[in-house]
């Protein structure tokens, strides 16, 4: 008798998963494509966007954090997750202030190429214009808090891979917001080093080494030969 | 007994077209659709636009599509666009303003008496100047809007697509590729 690989059921696929799999990372080993915005194989889980939602046996759990469990059905892409999905990154958007047509990220960003996938064409919800102050304030690493989704990758970077822990969250609701920890509260008096993984793991236009923000121009960069850019 | 049936050809199209709050770029993205405007206007004709000389939206005939170009920045963009939403069947959001305020709305936190202070050194005050609203908005926030064609601008196939999606009477899908942010 050969021992049969257990698996799990995403969207009627089956998914091998091994001991320690969250729904999410056993899906990507296996190439399959859970939407997702604050995950990353680099740090542990947060579940802070909640883009990854799926449905296990009927119930709504965050796929980053979720075990695996073998025999488990887990659905996606159904339409009312989709539509969730939607309305999610919507108010992400509306949330800060998101000029696409004047961010350096642009084409590199994933919650730009998450609402491209996700079909969305407007806003849906009133923008907010929150006043944010810029923070320009480190020779390196530009912190633009407009664009900030709060995902704590950068948190999570600077505390398991760089042992710094330059970024906490603080505040509560809307006026939740990104903590650097230094004397001023500013970037430039941090430990941060643009070296950091956590200068670098963000995934829109938020933390940004700075002077290389067109080294890869609009047209060749990381999504644009997708099906996501015409 | 034997005359000919005469066929109708399909009435044409009204389509009513304007930039708000912004750059006339959407515009120039539309005509970027090249000859693919003469099948364009064997199937629309057009009301007020940049392209035609009609002041007023609608005025004798309703429009089937109107697509409004720019955000909200005075109280002339505002009369225009409602003008727009009560003359148009169909109406359709073009482009990064239109849609989210874009880059007029970069002057949303400051104050607009300061922002006009630094600009002219002075407050405009001629009666014919629309007043400024104190932020710009995205259309939606005013007016239903039945779609959206995000981009900056959007691509010529974009609006191609969009046009041909409505000439057909079918609610317009966006292909994957022609939703774009920048
Ligand atoms: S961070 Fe991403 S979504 Fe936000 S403005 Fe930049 S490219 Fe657009
Ligand atoms: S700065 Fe970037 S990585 Fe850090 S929480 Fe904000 S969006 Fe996430
Ligand atoms: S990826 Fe799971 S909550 Fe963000």
């Amino acid at each position: 008798m050969s021992a049969v690989d257990p698996t799990f059921d995403l969207d009627g696929q089956p998914v091998p998963l091994q001991p320690g799999d969250t729904i999410l990372s056993a899906a990507a080993r296996a190439g399959l494509d859970i939407p997702h915005l604050c995950w990353s194989d680099e740090v542990s889980g947060s579940a802070s966007c909640r883009l990854c939602t799926v449905l296990a046996d009927g119930r709504p759990v965050a796929a980053c954090v979720t075990p695996a469990v073998a025999g488990q059905k887990v659905e996606c892409r159904t339409a009312s997750l989709a539509t969730q999905r939607l309305r999610l990154l919507q108010m992400l958007f509306v949330e800060g202030n998101h000029f696409c047509p004047g961010c350096e990220k642009s084409g590199n960003c994933v919650l730009q190429v998450q609402a491209e996938r996700a079909g969305m064409t407007a806003l849906h919800f009133e923008a907010l214009n929150p006043e944010r102050p810029v923070d320009a304030s480190h020779p390196d690493v530009l912190f633009e808090p407009n664009r900030c989704i709060l995902c704590q990758l950068c948190v999570r970077a600077s505390d398991e891979i760089d042992g710094k822990r330059v970024f906490a969250i603080g505040g509560h609701g809307i006026a939740t917001r990104l903590l650097i920890d230094s004397p001023s509260g500013r970037l430039g008096d941090s430990a941060l080093s643009v070296h950091d993984r956590a200068a670098h793991i963000c995934p829109v236009g938020a933390l940004l080494p700075k002077r290389v923000g067109f080294a890869v121009p609009i047209g060749r960069r990381r999504f644009d030969n997708e099906d996501t850019r015409g | 007994m034997n005359a000919p049936v005469a066929s109708t050809p399909p009435r044409k199209l009204r389509v009513a077209t304007v930039s708000l709050a912004g750059c006339f770029g959407c515009h120039m993205s539309l005509l970027d659709i090249d000859e693919r405007l003469f099948d364009l206007v064997e199937r629309v004709e057009f009301d007020r636009s940049p392209l035609t000389d009609i002041k007023t939206v609608g005025e004798h005939d309703r429009c089937d599509i109107g697509l409004v170009e720019g955000g909200l920045c005075n109280a002339e963009n505002v009369e225009v666009l409602r003008a727009f939403r009560d003359r148009c069947t169909v109406l359709v959001a073009v482009g990064a303003c239109a849609i989210t305020g874009g880059l007029p709305a970069l002057r949303n936190h400051l104050d607009v008496g300061t922002v006009l202070q630094s600009v002219y050194g002075r407050v405009p005050d001629d009666p014919e100047l629309p007043l400024p609203l104190n932020r710009v908005l995205p259309i939606h926030e005013v007016v239903h809007i039945d779609h959206a064609l995000p981009g900056c601008p959007p691509p010529a196939d974009a609006f191609w697509q969009l046009l041909q999606d409505l000439m057909a009477g079918r609610a317009p899908a966006s292909a994957p590729g022609l939703i774009r942010y920048d």
